[in-house]
């Protein structure tokens, strides 16, 4: 059980199984304290949600679910993407887990992109609190309530972009994590970080299932 | 000693695939039912909430692999789901029970009668 025989076993673990367990369980661990930071976030939208119910129906008109639909297929199709690459790895094939992982790269800058015009749409209404706020467009033309949309966009915004922040650095680590297959720095017995990134794009994929609905599709 | 697995098989391709597919289409029962529920309050509310699980329940068990993972792994899924269920259930515990009470007067006895509770309200 030395290195030379176990090249990518650490010192401290028995075998590459424990290993892997201990790096998926280390992931997990981290993607809980991530749980409980949206999910702080999502109760406050919800309380106010619950106060201001109609307001803030009015209020996500504002919000295209067409380019909201169009992103949550994009990330399912990453997700899908990043699946087919652990399957990859798991067999060896490090070139077909590079491309997958830059079919996801792709993926999550569509997603970027996307969203980028959506706050394009935002900035050329001026509906973005603290940024470009037309108060009297908002009353007059768009018959809504200034304080109650000045609320929901500031969650709308502080939401999207701090996930949006989560998937950039999740490109920027597949984009290293890329790399190194194609440089063949894994293998079949040995690909946790291949693994546990998926894990971690993954989670930010849900964080979007449940923020497409929570924002785009108010009732 | 016999090798720790982390999990016990990888899924096939056709897995992924039907998952994917079954993804797909809550996606679009998603969107048709918030447009045939629009205006009619809670039930849309309800409804999307029920499939968005259902769509994370899909990826976390096969796309994360938790399916056919160890009981550890299950563990610390759970127990990060529930911790979220504390903040959530105790925050609108809060909130939503505000009004059950009635403003405190203080505990000095400003009258020798006490208050009368209003009706609380569900």
């Amino acid at each position: 059980m030395s290195t030379q025989d176990q090249p990518f076993l650490a010192h401290q673990f028995d075998d590459l199984g424990q290993q892997k367990e201990a790096d998926t369980l280390g992931m997990w661990a981290f993607l809980s304290t991530e749980l409980m930071f949206f999910g702080g976030l999502f109760t406050a939208f919800t309380i106010y949600r619950i106060a201001y119910t109609e307001a803030f129906a009015q209020c996500a008109q504002k919000l295209s679910m067409t380019l909201g639909g169009i992103n949550t297929g994009v990330l399912l199709c990453s997700s899908l993407t990043v699946a087919l690459a652990v399957w990859a790895a798991h067999r060896g094939n490090m070139r077909l887990v590079c491309w997958l992982l830059l079919a996801t790269i792709a993926l999550g800058l569509i997603f970027i992109g996307i969203k980028f015009t959506e706050y394009y749409f935002d900035w050329q209404e001026s509906i973005i609190p603290g940024f470009r706020w037309n108060e009297q467009k908002i009353i007059h033309e768009m018959h809504l309530d200034p304080a109650r949309l000045r609320l929901f966009m500031t969650f709308y915004f502080v939401m999207t972009s701090i996930h949006a922040l989560h998937m950039v650095i999740g490109i920027g680590i597949f984009a290293v994590v890329a790399y190194k297959s194609w440089t063949g720095r894994y293998a079949p017995e040995y690909y946790n970080p291949i693994e546990i990134s998926g894990l971690y794009w993954h989670f930010v994929d849900i964080i979007w299932i449940f923020l497409f609905p929570t924002l785009y599709l108010l009732h | 000693m016999t090798q720790a697995k982390a999990h016990t098989h990888e899924p096939s391709i056709r897995t992924y695939l039907l998952v994917f597919a079954a993804l797909m289409i809550l996606l679009i029962a998603t969107v048709w039912a918030a447009k045939l529920t629009h205006g009619h309050g809670a039930i849309g509310v309800v409804i999307a909430m029920l499939i968005a699980t259902a769509k994370a329940v899909l990826v976390v068990l096969f796309f994360m692999h938790v399916k056919g993972s160890t009981m550890v792994t299950k563990v610390f899924v759970v127990v990060g789901l529930l911790w979220l269920a504390i903040l959530v259930g105790l925050t609108l515990n809060d909130y939503m029970t505000r009004e059950w009470l009635p403003p405190s007067r203080g505990w000095h006895q400003v009258n020798s009668q006490m208050p009368q509770a209003p009706e609380p309200h569900h």
